[in-house]
């Protein structure tokens, strides 16, 4: 339990080192721009002491910039740091720890070898430039800073072997050593379970009764509406609202992030006026043990869902058309000609594009170009002889690169410099660069924050408007379904159960046809 | 409690069930005789073992420095030769000093172009060697020649006896030399910042820079001291066996990584023991010495010493694995 009084004397103690009316810290009009790209837009920022502040964006919004700036590892382009109401020049990472900014990054930054006692103690030590160790010194500023959050733990347990809730509790009492008045958390509960959520809430709390501010960095909206009093949503390196957590919410924070409505956008598909031939006909697939008397028929520009519980033959479906599961009877005909693809290469020619499970990303190769990488699945198609024909590939990754509206100063940029939404865009570019007329995606957004879902969904159906591109989306996430999709087939044991048309077309109506297969 | 699951106790415990069985096989081997002579062939493999445990704390490897040991040992004996020089200590000295300066050739690369550290020191040893054949010589300074004092001075016994059938044997006072050095090390790694720093780098070398630790002095400290290690355990080794052969330690630097695996420290970085150490170094040396002793064939012992090294690598990499998940 923490104890109250303990608390109060350390509220005490720190606020009476600095004038209560004096910001913490302030972000004037500050810029920060990498070459041509600009990261961050003339922010303005305020922490004031004791507070708990959430920082909202999207991937690539500017968030991680800011931190940098905070913790004196980015120079801004322009603009001034203020600490305590006085401006810095030249701030470094140095003076950032010694005027109590503590940044608890994602990883922690812990050593996983080493006992909870000296990952607590190390940095004090460092700090005081000390030569030699006193175990005991290491263990009493271990249990000094545990107290300080009234938590216990095994001093001498190796950090690797505390589950993720542990080690963050770790990397948080280490932070609030020293004299911290301000600890950046990026994105704190990404790999927490609920119980552990609200078991870092309470520390939080404890922590700004100790007068220490906060900075949640995140972008899971309940999450800051539950914990922070005020929020900043930055978006595009721009700051597009601030105020109190009451003015905020959900909705308005989606907006803010993204800078859109996300909701009631359905997909409509209108047939083409003369439909000759479907873009995918699937006739009588059958797989035995694993697929029934496949009938599927997709046309230009539908993006049709394909939903079910786990093992309901989705994917079975998917990899047999793509090539990796060929042993399947039945016809499958693209564009009217008949394919049969018993690798994935044959069905790469044939017409049919294949993202999997996980997230799009995952098959991206981040430290290499974005050219390179929308190349990586076509670069036959560029051969000329033996060589890469260069003027071929290049205007080809050009054009793409301006259509799909890539946000980087060219083709050249490493896919690491991308935000996430970005660059799922590259992943897309190489699909459509192989000519690719059916796009089949599994789980195409899991684990994607809301604005780079919204992106994505954008995309896709682009693709299936503008390219005339048949998509068929598998997909768990119902919302995700009803909003893109012009018509859903629900796929239960191996076969085609029911099918939701366009006009019954909803949450609850979906959910109940789902839940009726259980 | 924790004393069980510790590293260095299985190995302890290994290592008794191994001298029992052997003892049960071949009674010759706890004769006193046989004992010292054991401990004798500890020395120089056990003091560039505790470089080489260093070096694998800190995440990193290293295949030079018998290289570095060998040219130490040649260029010390050689100059001694030339100057006619007649001292003991400033011999070792210059050595070390060989050994530390070479060292930090490697670790100038490893940290300046951020190399691999396997494929530097596979380099800086070869080229060590190279140059050590081509410019300095390639002739073995013998017993006649090599210089008298280092030989007494390896000579010394801490305890003499005389066996049943009537030699002389003794136990060498070099062991203190290694055991000093063991404890030195230990107490370094132990008890100062840069030895933690060491584990700290070697665990999380991004979270190292981080928290404040100067990287670059732990990784020059690193290499420097397992070569210097190496510098000093080539002249002993010369000294003890009284003859300076520009060729020695071949494939000897298997042997020493061997020992280090074996005495539990991890190829991940990170973890490690001088006491583990102490005791993969007698298991090695007594396994081969067993093999010697059973006449197994040479060839025959380096398939032992590479099924070691795969053996108890797969087993460490197997512990620190499971304590990931």
């Amino acid at each position: 339990m923490q104890d109250a009084s303990v608390s109060l004397m350390f509220a005490g103690l720190h606020r009476s080192g600095e004038s209560m009316s004096e910001n913490l810290l302030e972000l004037k009009n500050v810029s920060k721009r990498f070459g041509g790209l600009v990261a961050l837009d003339n922010v303005s920022l305020v922490l004031k002491p004791g507070e708990i502040h959430c920082l909202a964006g999207e991937n690539g919004s500017g968030k991680s910039t800011i931190i940098k700036i905070m913790s004196g590892v980015y120079t801004p382009t322009d603009g001034e740091i203020l600490i305590d109401g006085k401006p810095l020049t030249g701030f470094t990472p140095a003076q950032s720890v010694q005027q109590g900014i503590q940044v608890i990054y994602q990883d922690f930054s812990l050593f996983g070898n080493l006992t909870v006692a000296e990952n607590l103690a190390l940095n004090t030590l460092l700090l005081e430039g000390k030569k030699s160790v006193s175990w005991k010194r290491i263990r009493d500023l271990a249990t000094k800073a545990l107290a300080r959050l009234g938590v216990t733990m095994d001093l001498d347990a190796d950090v690797e072997s505390l589950p993720t809730s542990g080690k963050q509790i770790v990397a948080i009492a280490r932070a609030m050593m020293g004299d911290a008045r301000l600890i950046i958390m990026d994105e704190p509960t990404t790999a927490l379970t609920r119980p552990e959520v609200d078991a870092l809430f309470r520390i939080v709390r404890d922590i700004q009764a100790q007068g220490i501010a906060v900075l949640f960095v995140s972008h899971k909206m309940r999450e800051m509406l539950e914990i922070s009093e005020r929020l900043t949503v930055l978006r595009n390196g721009k700051k597009v609202a601030e105020g109190p957590i009451s003015d905020f919410n959900e909705a308005a924070i989606t907006r803010a992030m993204t800078g859109h409505d996300l909701t009631d956008q359905t997909y409509e598909w209108k047939p083409a006026a003369a439909i000759d031939q479907p873009r995918l006909d699937v006739k009588q697939l059958n797989i035995p043990g694993a697929l029934e008397n496949i009938d599927l028929t997709l046309h230009a520009g539908e993006i049709v869902g394909l939903s079910g519980l786990i093992g309901s033959g989705r994917t079975e479906l998917a990899l047999a058309l793509f090539g990796m599961n060929p042993k399947y009877t039945g016809s499958v005909m693209i564009d009217g000609k008949k394919v049969h693809p018993k690798s994935v290469q044959e069905a790469i020619e044939s017409g049919l594009a294949y993202v999997p499970e996980d997230r799009l990303t995952e098959g991206l190769f981040l430290t290499q170009s974005i050219e390179r990488n929308m190349l990586a699945t076509s670069f036959e198609n560029f051969v000329s002889g033996i060589f890469i024909d260069r003027k071929k590939a290049d205007a080809a990754t050009k054009a793409m690169f301006g259509a799909m509206q890539i946000a980087a100063p060219g083709p050249q940029t490493p896919v690491n410099h991308l935000s996430g939404g970005n660059q799922q865009r590259v992943v897309l570019a190489r699909w459509l660069l192989t000519g690719a007329r059916v796009l089949i995606l599994n789980g195409p957004t899991v684990g994607v924050d809301v604005g780079s879902k919204a992106q994505i969904h954008r995309k896709i159906r682009e693709l299936a408007t503008q390219n005339g591109l048949a998509v068929l989306m598998i997909s768990d996430d119902v919302p995700e379904l009803v909003q893109n999709c012009n018509r859903v087939i629900v796929m239960h044991r191996g076969r085609f159960v029911d099918e939701v048309s366009a006009d019954t077309l909803n949450e609850d109506a979906l959910n109940d046809r789902l839940k009726a297969l259980k | 409690m924790t004393i069980f699951r510790r590293s260095e106790t299985i190995i302890a415990v290994i290592l008794l069930v191994a001298m029992v069985l052997i003892g049960l096989i071949n009674p010759a081997f706890w004769s006193l005789d046989n004992i010292f002579g054991l401990l004798r062939s500890n020395v120089i493999i056990g003091i560039m073992a505790l470089g080489v445990l260093v070096v694998m704390i800190s995440g990193g490897i290293d295949v030079s420095f018998t290289a570095f040991a060998v040219a130490a040992m040649y260029l010390t004996v050689k100059g001694m030769l030339y100057f006619g020089y007649e001292g003991v200590l400033l011999p070792f000295v210059v050595a070390t000093l060989i050994g530390l300066a070479l060292g930090a050739f490697n670790a100038f690369f490893i940290h300046t172009f951020r190399m691999i550290p396997l494929i530097v020191t596979l380099g800086t040893g070869s080229v060590v060697r190279g140059l050590l054949l081509g410019l300095v010589g390639t002739s073995i300074v013998n017993i006649d020649k090599m210089p008298p004092q280092l030989i007494n001075f390896a000579k010394v016994n801490l305890v003499n006896s005389t066996s049943a059938t009537g030699t002389n044997f003794g136990l060498t006072a070099m062991i203190l030399i290694y055991l000093g050095l063991a404890l030195v090390t230990h107490l370094f790694l132990r008890y100062t910042m840069i030895g933690r720093s060491i584990f700290a780098y070697g665990g999380a070398p991004e979270a190292a820079k981080r928290v404040g630790f100067d990287t670059r002095k732990t990784l020059l400290f690193v290499y420097c001291f397992a070569g210097a290690l190496a510098g000093f355990a080539g002249l002993l080794q010369g000294s003890m066996i009284w003859q300076a052969n520009p060729r020695d330690f071949a494939g000897f630097e298997l042997d020493v990584i061997a020992a280090v695996v074996l005495g539990g420290a991890s190829i991940f970085g990170g973890r490690g023991s001088v006491i583990g150490t102490l005791l993969g170094v007698f298991m090695l040396v007594m396994v081969k010495n067993s093999l010697i002793i059973m006449k197994v064939d040479t060839t025959w012992q380096r398939v032992v010493v590479g099924v070691i090294i795969v053996g108890a690598t797969a087993l460490t990499a197997w512990r620190d694995r499971k304590k990931l998940v």
